[in-house]
């Protein structure tokens, strides 16, 4: 495998890179202020972090709206549809594969931009984690407004738990991203647009131009 | 980069600052200091007009032009105008004492069973060292005629000395103590033109120096709000609003808005919009219930915590107030003589004649639900004296929607009861048979009982009270209030005793937490190990 050739495919359209990035940075303030609010530790000041943390947790639901709009007209939602083929493949690939220098059992196209694992996982953050903790805290927000909906205690303890599993998904998020083929070249990818894969269908020539880069 | 891609980048760039400032602009106006919140604007507009005027000049009042022999008269030509004034007033609670309207009932107030744990009680006004507070001439209580002077007067005149005077002098007839005579009596003509609505120090002069002595009792009372700056209180300071008591104590026929033992102030906060006769008696009044800027998140803290909480930071900032009275110490003698022993402040910490005391100055309150009404154990109430007894208690909790978080003065000390009847006991202090001079505490409580009708078993112990007094007076300025990390911190918490709801910053499930956090560290652990075998297996590469 090793001969074989790395070349480069248009993998994320410009939107979906400025969200991914517009995204992750809100996620962290909101993790970052947020457990501030918790008590965890003294960062901005309580009444700031709120503030920052409310105005951020806001604008995010609204942005959201605007990516699953965009999800929906370009069809990318199929992205996201599970699959157990090759799951088990590609478990084993990290657990095992990578340390032997096996090549991935998965490669990226532009119809199939995430592995079955990725599918999986970022369908549970998408479809799940995220709109529990947006809807938790919106009532959290709102908690004034409509008292009795929920108690403020169950509320923020869902809240706190999904802030610390999407701390765990970072965590592991950027892990996943130096896996590629060298340390960088996944975030590179995200950033540029283009995403380093082995060469493995032939290329029609008219195709070349607009997708991949030798 | 091309130039292209770069202009594209620039433009994003700018898109999202400007929705991010327009987003800011919409929902967070609050941020921006320039508008000024209802609750000030509403208040200021309420006391807009501050002066009040008159049709008299009391200066030129016929009745009033009179050679006065004693306070009696003064009253007498008080009410040749102000016919309904002393029918009024005697129906007050300044007047009898009592806080019931009917005079049978005689459970709760300074003349009846009511008892604290400064002085403990007034012992039906037999006591007359506490009738020095009375509006009555010469300590007379409710058998004396009303002393109009005493809240409606501004000279600072000493009425009642100049009266013993001139009885003293005018029984010799000597020429020059005539002249005496008469100069005192011009002094007294002209102090008692001196007509006023009650000012600060009128009402001062008995509720700063409650218990005894200049901020004994309430802790958000004492002299140093006769003449306070705005950081002491921003109503009454002299450089800030100026208000007298009565503005926020109104009066309807000389009754004066307040709590009465354990009646609240108001049943229910109403702004002047709601109810434009409402007592001004409650923040509410003039600042409304949603007093901060529009979309404060403090304005949502309204419905649980009142304003009192965290606008009073602590009290006593001025001048120090008592916290600790302790009786069982009380009648040690030195070298025969009762003595006093003083402390830090300048102030008493041990008086033979009351005990043993402990000052304090710029206290941080004790915070309780509280709906305005207070628990109020008399001299005629059973008590557990293994127990502290609170003698008066806030009522309230969080699922009565009247009730707030409020802040108290709590002052606690050891005080007499009734072995046998399980009673708190009324021991008489000033006088003949008072603690005071005979010194025997057994004698005291058997008369001060007596006056109150209460049976005492003669055998008596000490047990140790609580009292409590709200604080909300003393509101600093609103750059002084409590920052939110007063309570919403997990350690030390000034609201660490308000239990039994979610306090964010305060609270936390320990089950989630540690589940929350051994996911993140797990997950760090993972990746740290993957890593490590990734780097030494160097992903299976050779070179
Ligand atoms: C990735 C997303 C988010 C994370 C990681 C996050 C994290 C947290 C955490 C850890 C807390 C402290 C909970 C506690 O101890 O009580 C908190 C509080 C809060 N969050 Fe979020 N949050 C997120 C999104 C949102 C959103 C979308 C909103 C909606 C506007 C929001 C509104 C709030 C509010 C109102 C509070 C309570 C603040 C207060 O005490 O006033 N959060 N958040």
């Amino acid at each position: 495998m090793k001969d074989k050739k790395i070349i480069k495919i248009y993998l994320y359209t410009r939107y979906e890179r400025f969200w991914h990035w517009l995204q992750s940075f809100m996620i962290i303030c909101l993790i970052v202020t947020g457990l501030e609010i918790h008590g965890t530790y003294k960062l901005f000041g309580f009444q700031t972090a709120v503030n920052i943390h409310n105005f951020i947790g806001l604008s995010w639901l609204i942005l959201f709206a605007f990516f699953v709009f965009w999800l929906f007209t370009t069809g990318e939602w199929k992205q996201y549809i599970p699959t157990t083929k090759k799951l088990f493949s590609v478990i084993l690939y990290y657990s095992w594969g990578i340390f032997q220098g096996k090549p991935h059992p998965i490669q990226k196209s532009k119809g199939a931009k995430h592995n079955p694992l990725q599918r999986l996982a970022y369908l549970g953050i998408s479809a799940m984690l995220l709109p529990v903790q947006m809807v938790t805290g919106l009532l959290y927000y709102l908690y004034n407004d409509m008292l009795g909906i929920l108690p403020l205690s169950i509320l923020a303890v869902i809240h706190t738990l999904i802030a610390l599993f999407l701390l765990n998904f970072l965590v592991v998020h950027l892990y996943m991203t130096t896996t590629g083929h060298s340390l960088f070249s996944h975030i590179t990818g995200m950033i540029t647009g283009w995403e380093e894969i082995y060469e493995t269908t032939e290329i029609a020539d008219w195709e070349t131009q607009a997708t991949r880069k030798n | 980069m091309t130039p292209r891609y770069f202009l594209k980048c620039c433009l994003t760039v700018i898109a999202v600052t400007a929705f991010f400032c327009s987003f800011q602009a919409a929902f967070a106006s609050t941020l921006e200091n320039g508008e000024e919140a209802l609750g000030r604007k509403l208040a200021k507009q309420a006391v807009k007009d501050s002066k009040r005027w008159s049709t008299i000049d009391h200066t030129k009042v016929e009745a009033l032009n009179k050679d006065f022999t004693s306070g009696e008269e003064i009253t007498g030509a008080c009410l040749s105008c102000h016919s309904e004034a002393a029918t009024q007033f005697h129906k007050t609670i300044h007047w009898t004492w009592l806080a019931s309207g009917d005079k049978s009932d005689i459970r709760y107030g300074k003349a009846g069973y009511s008892v604290n744990n400064f002085c403990i009680s007034g012992n039906a006004m037999e006591d007359k060292g506490c009738l020095k507070c009375h509006v009555s001439w010469n300590k007379k209580g409710v058998k004396g005629e009303v002393n109009c002077l005493k809240c409606h007067n501004s000279s600072g005149f000493n009425f009642n000395e100049a009266f013993g005077d001139i009885k003293a002098f005018s029984e010799d007839n000597d020429p020059e103590t005539n002249e005496m005579v008469k100069d005192i009596q011009q002094e007294i003509k002209q102090a008692i033109t001196k007509v006023t609505f009650p000012t600060r120090k009128n009402c001062g002069e008995c509720h700063f120096k409650g218990g005894g002595g200049d901020g004994v009792k309430h802790g958000d009372l004492d002299t140093s709000l006769t003449k306070p700056n705005r950081m002491l209180d921003v109503h009454m300071g002299i450089d800030g609003k100026n208000f007298s008591c009565t503005r926020c104590h109104t009066t309807v026929d000389h009754h004066i808005a307040g709590r009465i033992y354990t009646n609240p102030a108001v049943e229910t906060r109403k702004s002047l919009i709601e109810d434009d006769l409402a007592p001004k008696i409650t923040c509410v009044s003039c600042h409304s219930s949603e007093p901060h800027k529009n979309d404060s998140k403090m304005n949502d803290h309204t419905d649980v915590v009142s304003c009192q909480a965290c606008h009073i930071p602590k009290y006593a900032r001025v001048n120090p107030t008592k916290m600790w009275w302790d009786w069982t110490k009380a009648g040690k003698m030195k070298d025969g003589k009762p003595y006093v022993v003083k402390g830090p402040f300048g102030k008493p910490v041990y008086k033979s004649i009351k005990g043993e005391f402990r000052w304090e100055k710029n206290v941080i309150p004790e915070y309780f639900w509280s709906n305005g009404s207070q628990t109020s154990t008399t001299a005629d109430d059973i008590i557990d004296p293994a127990q502290i007894v609170k003698v008066s208690h806030p009522v309230g909790d969080k699922t009565d929607p009247e009730a707030r978080i409020f802040p108290f003065k709590i002052h606690r000390g050891k005080q007499p009861y009734d072995k046998i009847h399980k009673k708190l006991l009324a021991p008489m202090l000033s006088g003949k048979r008072g603690f005071w001079t005979t010194f025997d505490m057994n004698d005291a409580i058997e008369y001060g009982n007596k006056t109150l009708g209460i049976p005492y078993s003669g055998e008596f112990d000490y047990v140790e009270t609580t009292y409590a007094f709200p604080i909300t007076h003393m509101v600093a300025p609103k750059e002084n209030a409590l920052n939110c990390t007063e309570c919403h911190i997990r350690e030390n918490s000034r609201l660490a005793s308000i239990t039994g709801l979610y306090l964010p910053g305060r609270d936390k499930s320990n089950l989630i937490d540690i589940i929350g956090w051994l996911s993140v560290f797990g997950a760090l652990a993972g990746v740290f190990l993957h890593g490590i075998g990734r780097f030494f297996t160097r992903n299976g590469k050779e070179n």
